[in-house]
């Protein structure tokens, strides 16, 4: 395949400022998520007993202001966009994973198992789930790996009906014929032909399911079921603030607005580049 | 038509029993019991305890005991709110509960549809990218950061609003967490009415209703807004759904009296059927939420048919 249709699409998201615009905010967040927790003078988990509470200011080396132990918000802040960033990763390729299992299995093979997967999927789709992720956050407790196991569980619905209807497009294409003529099996066709022909509209999908997922992280954890102390996250930090808000409204106004700053640019270039990509597909 | 309802009806029935059973089980394998306590009790109390709640059974016979008394509308009594049964909690929290999801709702379907389908009749006007923002806005930004902005902004600073409690029948009380837990399902159905309405106003159908001479105001009126509205109708049931994960934790941001505090803390405090009634009451409110949204499809679009 030549680079045409990479090519213009990429043409397509450059020319949507707004998506252009979000990207460049992500970058930015992500970049002081990453780089200002080691830069900073200050350590998230220590206390300064001279600046409780500490308004933000330049004046002294808080400048987000520090919270009731006088821990400094702002490596506080991005800390905790770290910890939420890294949950709607993991989370993000644990429902990528699974949707795309499921749903590539469901589209090759047919007939009765794929009507089977699909009344699962269906009945999946009307349950209340956050319920259950709330029973298995409450079961495991403090155990992160099953709350990262949990929050994906929730995404990958959409995911496998995606895949499922690519994998129905493609499986009647030569290529498949020639590999079931040469003796393939179906699990090695599924892993060799058919993932590799219908990852890339997920992945764009993707981008899309991980603002979704930091936001149930940081719901979960704003209720107390998510990431524990002495880690916190967005949404811990969130919960903090909206208790502190009388007295000292810059604990929620920091990391609130980062959360907020960070769905929406992840939502907007998202959308530009499903956009982008559907361009592509349509003619 | 009645018979296709109320065969979707008799459908629910196991929907719901699938539910029930596998939450009973769920929040038994949690470890802990709810008689735990930072003191342990004696353990004559305890036995005490678990035979008057009928914990010391195994627990398939605790398991028939309560699906015999839920088909008798028997919900059980609560094991940590003492001398309350579960339908006494539920039937005081819910109707608050219920008076916010639904006023939330309604505004946002009484101004999301007006304005994704002033939007789209406007495109590339100012009035669509404010509209387009709002919607991205409202979809990113979590009610839980939502609601305490907005309490510091009217309550704390400017004193048009209270910050937070309840008095029945106070519009007041209610506006602030009403409006963080409608922006959500706001912002979703803007887009979804916008983009809808793009799509209808291109179809055949609207040329020759306007080629005709009809109006503009009329075609949109008759013609094109009820089959826009489609998925806006199959989004409802999500937006039921999202109302009541938002509700969780608006109501205890705004200190209001609902059921929403019941489902985290009865399940932290192992309160077995506290917490089966509540996925009971909200897995029933989200079938039938699904029921009725079937209903309006039929009406936007009558090519729906109830044969399956």
């Amino acid at each position: 395949m030549s680079a045409g249709p990479w090519r213009e699409a990429a043409r397509e998201l450059w020319a949507n400022k707004a998506a252009v615009a979000a990207l460049l905010v992500l970058a930015l967040l992500v970049a002081a998520a990453i780089l200002g927790p080691p830069l900073s003078p200050n350590d998230p988990e220590t206390l300064d007993w001279t600046h409780v509470a500490a308004d933000p200011g330049f004046a002294h080396a808080h400048w987000f202001g520090t919270d009731r132990l006088g821990r400094d918000l702002f490596v506080r802040t991005l800390a905790g966009a770290r910890v939420s960033m890294a949950v709607g990763l993991i989370a993000g390729v644990v429902s990528l994973g699974l949707g795309l299992a499921f749903g590539a299995v469901a589209g090759y093979v047919g007939g009765r198992t794929d009507d089977l997967m699909m009344r699962f999927i269906e009945i999946m789709s009307g349950l209340p789930l956050i319920f259950f992720v709330i029973f298995l956050t409450v079961i495991f407790g403090r155990n992160q790996f099953a709350l990262f196991i949990a929050i994906g569980a929730v995404g990958w619905l959409t995911t496998a009906r995606i895949v499922r209807g690519q994998t129905l497009s493609i499986r009647r294409q030569e290529y498949i014929e020639a590999a079931v003529a040469s003796g393939a099996g179906t699990p090695r066709i599924i892993w060799k032909h058919v993932v590799p022909n219908v990852i890339g509209p997920v992945v764009i999908y993707a981008t899309l399911t991980v603002p979704q997922i930091m936001l149930f992280e940081s719901f979960l954890s704003f209720l107390g079921l998510g990431i524990q102390e002495p880690s916190a996250s967005l949404g811990t930090l969130i919960a903090e603030g909206a208790g502190e808000m009388e007295a000292a409204p810059w604990m929620l106004l920091a990391p609130g607005l980062f959360l907020a700053l960070l769905l929406v640019s992840l939502n907007i270039f998202g959308d530009g580049l499903r956009d982008a990509f559907d361009f592509r597909e349509r003619r | 038509m009645l018979r296709y309802f109320l065969r979707r009806l008799a459908g629910a029935i196991p929907t719901l029993f699938i539910i029930v059973t596998l939450s009973f089980f769920l929040v038994r394998i949690a470890p802990g019991g709810p008689f735990d306590e930072e003191r342990s009790l004696p353990p004559e109390i305890l036995a005490n305890l678990q035979s008057a709640y009928g914990l010391d059974q195994p627990v398939w016979a605790q398991y028939v005991r309560y699906m015999r008394g839920v088909l008798h509308g028997d919900f059980g009594p609560s094991f940590r709110y003492k001398d309350f049964t579960v339908t006494e909690l539920i039937a005081q929290g819910f109707p608050v509960t219920f008076e916010l999801g639904t006023i939330a709702l309604a505004l946002a379907l009484a101004v999301g549809i007006p304005l994704g389908a002033f939007a789209a009749l406007h495109r590339y006007s100012a009035a669509d990218y404010a509209a387009v923002s709002l919607a991205a806005a409202g979809i990113a930004i979590p009610s839980f950061v939502l609601l305490p902005l907005l309490a510091l902004l009217f309550g704390v600073y400017l004193h048009w609003l209270p910050v937070a409690g309840w008095e029945a029948g106070s519009i007041r009380h209610l506006a602030l967490p009403v409006f963080a837990l409608s922006l959500p399902p706001l912002a979703y159905i803007v887009r979804l009415t916008r983009g809808g309405m793009l799509e209808v106003l291109g179809s055949p159908f609207i040329r020759t209703a306007l080629a005709k001479g009809l109006p503009l105001r009329s075609v949109i009126a008759r013609h094109a807004l009820r089959p826009a509205l489609v998925p806006v109708a199959g989004y409802l049931a999500p937006a039921v759904a999202s109302i009541m994960t938002g509700s969780l934790v608006v109501e205890s941001i705004a200190g209001l009296p609902g059921v929403g505090r019941y489902l985290v803390q009865g399940a932290l405090n192992r309160d077995y059927t506290l917490v089966l009634g509540m996925v009971i009451l909200y897995s029933a409110l989200l079938i039938a939420m699904g029921l009725l949204v079937d209903l309006l499809y039929a009406w936007l679009d009558p090519r729906v048919r109830f044969e399956r």
